[in-house]
């Protein structure tokens, strides 16, 4: 179980105005402004459910997610995940997560796949038959047995993607953030992945929690989802309380995030 | 302990692929050793006497110098770590049950350990065929070969474990290039890359000797050219030990300061 509450997060951001002399003001006195990523945040998220986190870029999507895993460490606030605080307990806690981000790579660039994948039974300690058991499952559910072989450079996005996913789950977590997990995908790949979220969460009862900007993912993933604006939660609850009378869910969304002048 | 070994093995091997860039090294070295040795040849001719080392031992030096470049350059660093930490990549690794020190000094271990079983031989091979006092003479004796691979392995470690400081450093630094340009040139000069350290004044040498730098390529290729035996020999171990541990220290203390206020930016 996932508890959150009242988390706040800023960050530092150094400004200043363009040109040469504010650039050399700048080396004498600098000037901050303060962003409050997060402010006052707080859910809570069962085993076994699957939510979507939503919001426009520069919500806070992001630094939830960071803090949920714990690389990020907020201010103020409590954070338990099955009893642990991700930052405090950072290593026992990764132990039980896995993480893919959409617009990063855990896959070593110049060997082949599978020396990666051997790389993460080490680091997570996996035995011998779970690990087999495990790649032969991800293997024939993401279609990768032909991939194995090759390295991460000669991959396609696509492809990769999939191997990405597939790493994250080695180890059998019980939790798996998703970050983008589609963004720049085909729609033969969107939907292959989809599918397999979905499988995951229904057979092995996996925590999924989703970030995207692709509302036809949360269409076809979530029942729940967090909407997130400025660093606060605006709505918790289901997609079709703000689908309303909208043509599609995206226009919808564009409606919500204007009303709420985000 | 395991996972650092694996850690260790997966670079390695991956070291082992870059063919090209080791027969590349390999003539580069050779270049540069040769004009080393004719340089010194020419300080040599004018006078013989006033060198604190002999030609042979000079000549040696050079050879083991370029031989096991790879060790103990300290410019050498890994941009992937430095990649990894700019550009945020670095989530993936914290986001694993491992110590982000220990893997990255696995790492480097296995890097420099790779590219040196690479290159070594072959420049070890033909310089052991040159015309002595050209060439690369032999051990003196199987104790002072033993103390010699000794200091090699302790001497890669104080390398690794400086270089181990930069990477940590350039946690605190929007660009960590200035620390790195600053850091390897002090210890390009200051280690006895550029010219041995029995080469610099007396009262200077004194001072370098008990610094960091000393104690990772002066060591081991003054023990194998027979420059450096007895009672200094022993002490210069000890102090290769002593920089060992304590730049390890200060590295995980650093290393528990950026992992408090680290922060990955961007989506």
């Amino acid at each position: 179980m996932i508890t959150l509450e009242h988390v706040c997060k800023t960050y530092q951001v150094s400004k200043r105005d363009a040109g040469f002399s504010s650039a050399l003001k700048a080396l004498f006195h600098r000037e901050y402004e303060y962003i409050h990523a997060l402010d006052d945040v707080s859910f809570t998220i069962q085993d076994g459910e699957m939510v979507g986190y939503i919001g426009p870029n520069g919500a806070g999507k992001s630094s939830t997610i960071k803090i949920l895993s714990g690389i990020l460490t907020p201010e103020r606030g409590v954070c338990l995940i099955n009893g642990l605080v991700p930052w405090k307990n950072r290593i026992e806690h990764v132990r039980n997560i896995g993480v893919v981000f959409g617009q990063r790579s855990q896959l070593w660039w110049d060997v082949p796949i599978a020396d990666s994948f051997e790389l993460l039974k080490e680091i997570y300690r996996i035995d011998d038959s779970l690990y087999r058991r495990n790649l032969e499952e991800l293997c024939a559910m993401l279609q990768l047995s032909d991939l194995l072989k090759t390295p991460a450079r000669q991959l396609s996005l696509g492809q990769r993607m999939r191997c990405e996913i597939a790493a994250s789950l080695l180890h059998s977590p019980s939790l798996l953030f998703l970050d983008e997990p589609t963004i720049g995908l085909d729609a033969v790949s969107k939907l292959a992945v989809r599918d397999f979220i979905l499988k995951l969460n229904q057979e092995k009862k996996t925590t999924v929690i989703l970030t995207t900007h692709d509302m036809q993912d949360i269409e076809a993933l979530t029942s729940r989802i967090i909407l997130i604006g400025k660093g606060s939660i605006l709505l918790d609850g289901n997609i079709e309380d703000i689908r309303q009378d909208y043509p599609s869910t995206e226009e919808a969304l564009a409606a919500f995030y204007r009303s709420h002048d985000l | 302990m395991k996972k650092y070994i694996a850690f260790f093995r997966l670079r390695f091997s991956m070291g082992l692929q870059y063919r090209t860039a080791a027969f590349a090294g390999i003539i580069t070295q050779f270049a540069w050793g040769s004009m080393e040795i004719l340089m010194f040849r020419a300080f040599y001719q004018t006078a013989p006497n006033s060198f604190p080392m002999t030609f042979q031992s000079t000549c040696a030096y050079v050879w083991m110098q370029q031989a096991f470049l790879a060790l103990f350059m300290a410019w050498m660093m890994e941009n992937e770590i430095f990649d990894t930490i700019v550009s945020g990549n670095i989530a993936y690794e914290l986001c694993r049950p491992i110590h982000i020190y220990d893997m990255w000094f696995a790492r480097s271990l296995a890097t420099r350990g790779a590219k040196a079983v690479l290159r070594c031989f072959p420049i070890l091979l033909v310089a052991a065929f040159l015309p002595a006092p050209y060439g690369l003479m032999p051990p003196a004796d199987p104790i002072a070969f033993g103390l010699f691979l000794l200091t090699l392995v302790t001497g890669l470690g104080v390398t690794v474990a400086f270089c181990m400081l930069i990477y940590m450093a350039s946690f605190f630094a929007i660009s960590p290039s200035g620390i790195r340009i600053v850091a390897t040139s002090i210890v390009e000069f200051l280690s006895g890359a550029t010219i041995p350290l029995p080469f610099f004044p007396d009262r200077l040498r004194e001072v370098l000797e008990l610094l960091p730098f000393a104690s990772m390529q002066n060591v081991p290729l003054r023990i194998y050219s027979g420059d450096l035996t007895g009672a200094p020999m022993q002490r210069a171990i000890m102090i290769q030990f002593f920089w060992l541990f304590a730049l390890i220290a200060m590295g995980k203390l650093l290393d528990a300061a950026a992992m408090k206020k680290i922060t990955v930016q961007g989506g």
